[in-house]
């Protein structure tokens, strides 16, 4: 019974120890991350950020972000007011806080459902061809040549303007091109001598499919998943610069930076630079994090 | 090679007659009745009976069938005759004649320039990888990536306005008739775009470079004591650039989409600015004209690039 006891209190330190351990681990292959990859790093670091100050939006942010105050309107930033107020008297950074929660929600979901969807059309109807391809290709290459903004704005005009919609619209519009670049991937890896031992040996096509060319399809999966974070976020934000985004009570950056914001833009110039640096952040941090990625997840790229 | 081509030809006909389908069947989902909207107005000012609309929407064909609106809109558009404009009555194919290539120069123009720049950077990135160098060439084509175009616009215009009292010029001039005044007009907007456009060229540029570099044959090259110039420029250049010339045919389309809001900005009397009006009018004929002559020109862009691949590339060609 004793025995038992100091048993089971030794696992749980050791498995303590092991967790410790892991933990140190993680941290050693950050810092090599960190110092292989310094720009990769400032962009998690940023992408970091911005998820903290996302996850604890409500504790952190010093005023509420929908109150308005008919006193301080337009207020320059000071020391309550980091930022300076809106035009209805709103903080600002409470304001980007909030809005920064919002482009990351844009940015995953239109991301998950967009980028893996497209991809797994991609891969399938690449690998085995025949006509459904050739219609999925000529679908692609019509999409392709609609310009994107107007089609954007069209769908938004059909189910009117929501963050959903936003969302809806930017997934639509990422499918072609996502498509066709992983199409021209599987091309090349189709043709590659590994494919052909493993078809010779007689592997099965979903063997083929899934152990050979979707592994090697997925440092492009990682440069395409962050490059449209980053561009979600900025469709998103045109489109509501253009006033179809999201809904006016909505703090999404990019309505922050609409028509009404770039008018006063000599008198109150806080009120759309800053929503304007926090796009362009987050952007770069999420570019920059994926082109580091991309270096060390390619096998190609590895062990040079 | 013949065979190929010829089968990319045939491939273009059913894309473009698809492209038109999709335009016209997402002009017809989209809601906002043009005969309401041009006898009530905008915001509702004027009184309408409804047979008054019935009347309108006969006299402009509303209220035939969808395929028969359709077939007898892409033979008008066959002939080279986009309609008329819902809101202004005027022709859609005169004045997008003289829109089309004001926008055509200023994307011209952005490309040219991201180009310029980008696979220069790009090059000296994967030369000097992981140097400096290639950090600030990698920061430098990123941030054209992060900016939000608009903002870049909105800021670059009022900047202009407030410590060099430059507004952008009302009076527009085609380039043959006064090229200074041309240029003074699209440099700016065309500084903005190829800023954005930028950062992927230089991106695929390194990205591709990279890769080429680590063949084969590249190895060989510098082995038989082939100068490092010649190795760059002859044997890992010219096949790292397939990418990044596929990266530019369809860069138009998105520059066609990018004008729409920097044409506005700066008071460039192109198709975007047009389409923006249209937009807030309903004007679905103009809209759907817009859009078809854009899809019809990066369309038949796509092919020459398809059938350059085919030449550059025989991997393409013997599938």
């Amino acid at each position: 019974m004793l025995e038992n006891q100091t048993a089971a209190e030794g696992a749980r330190l050791l498995s303590r120890k092991g967790a410790l351990i892991q933990l140190l681990g993680l941290l050693q292959s950050a810092t090599r991350f960190g110092r292989q990859k310094p720009l990769g790093a400032v962009g998690g670091i940023i992408v970091l950020i911005l998820l903290v100050l996302s996850v604890s939006a409500p504790v952190i942010s010093p005023h509420d972000y929908r109150s308005p105050n008919a006193d301080l309107v337009h207020e320059p930033p000071s020391s309550t007011f980091l930022l300076g107020t809106d035009h209805l008297g709103r903080d600002v950074l409470s304001r980007i806080i909030k809005g920064g929660q919002i482009s990351l929600y844009v940015g995953l979901s239109s991301v998950l459902i967009g980028i893996t969807g497209a991809f797994i059309i991609a891969v399938t109807s690449t690998y085995f061809g025949g006509i459904v391809d050739l219609a999925l290709q000529r679908l692609v290459d019509s999409l392709m040549a609609l310009p994107g903004l107007i089609i954007a704005l069209a769908i938004i005009a059909v189910l009117g303007s929501s963050l959903n919609n936003v969302i809806v619209a930017i997934v639509i519009g990422m499918f072609a091109p996502v498509v066709r670049t992983v199409r021209s991937q599987v091309l090349s890896i189709k043709e590659s001598d590994y494919v052909l031992a493993a078809r010779a040996v007689g592997a099965s096509s979903g063997r083929i499919v899934f152990l050979h060319i979707a592994p090697n399809c997925f440092a492009i999966y990682l440069i395409l998943a962050t490059f449209y974070l980053g561009a979600a976020i900025i469709i998103e934000a045109s489109l509501s610069f253009l006033g179809v985004g999201s809904p006016p009570h909505i703090p999404s950056w990019g309505g922050m930076l609409s028509r009404a914001a770039e008018e006063r833009l000599q008198t109150a110039p806080w009120v759309a630079v800053f929503p304007g640096l926090a796009i362009f952040i987050v952007v770069l941090g999420f570019n920059l994090l994926g082109d580091a990625l991309r270096d060390v997840f390619d096998p190609k790229l590895r062990g040079r | 090679m013949r065979a190929y081509a010829a089968k990319r030809v045939l491939l273009f006909f059913p894309t473009m007659i698809l492209t038109t389908v999709i335009v016209f069947g997402l002009f017809w989902v989209v809601p906002g009745d043009v005969a309401m909207l041009i006898l009530v107005g905008a915001e509702g000012e004027d009184t309408a009976s409804l047979d008054d609309v019935a009347e309108l929407r006969h006299e402009l064909g509303l209220d035939r069938p969808i395929h028969v609106q359709y077939s007898s809109w892409l033979w008008d558009v066959l002939r080279g005759d986009l309609g008329t404009s819902l809101w202004y009555r005027a022709p859609v194919t005169a004045e997008l004649r003289d829109r089309f290539m004001v926008t055509v120069e200023l994307s011209v123009l952005a490309i040219l320039m991201a180009f310029a720049v980008g696979v220069p950077l790009g090059i000296i990135s994967a030369v000097k990888q992981d140097t400096r160098t290639d950090y600030a060439s990698r920061v430098f084509a990123l941030m054209g990536v992060a900016l939000p175009n608009f903002w870049l616009g909105v800021l670059i215009v009022s900047g202009l306005a407030a410590f060099a009292g430059w507004l952008p010029p009302l009076g527009y001039a085609a380039l043959w008739e006064d090229p200074l005044l041309n240029l003074q007009q699209l440099m700016f907007p065309a500084l903005v775009l190829s800023f954005s456009n930028l950062g992927l060229t230089a991106r695929i540029t390194r990205s591709s470079m990279l890769e080429v570099l680590r063949e084969d044959y590249v190895r060989t090259a510098r082995a038989k004591g082939l100068s490092e110039f010649v190795v760059l420029v002859r044997h890992t250049l010219k096949n790292a650039l397939l990418p990044v010339v596929t990266i530019t045919g369809y860069q138009f389309a998105g520059l066609l989409g990018g004008v729409i809001i920097i044409e506005s900005i700066f008071v460039v009397p192109g198709v975007g600015s047009w389409t923006i009006q249209s937009i807030q009018h309903r004007d679905f004929v103009v809209l759907q004209g817009v859009i078809v002559l854009g899809a019809a020109v990066i369309l038949t862009l796509n092919l020459i690039i398809d059938l350059l691949y085919g030449v550059l590339d025989p991997r393409i060609r013997y599938q």
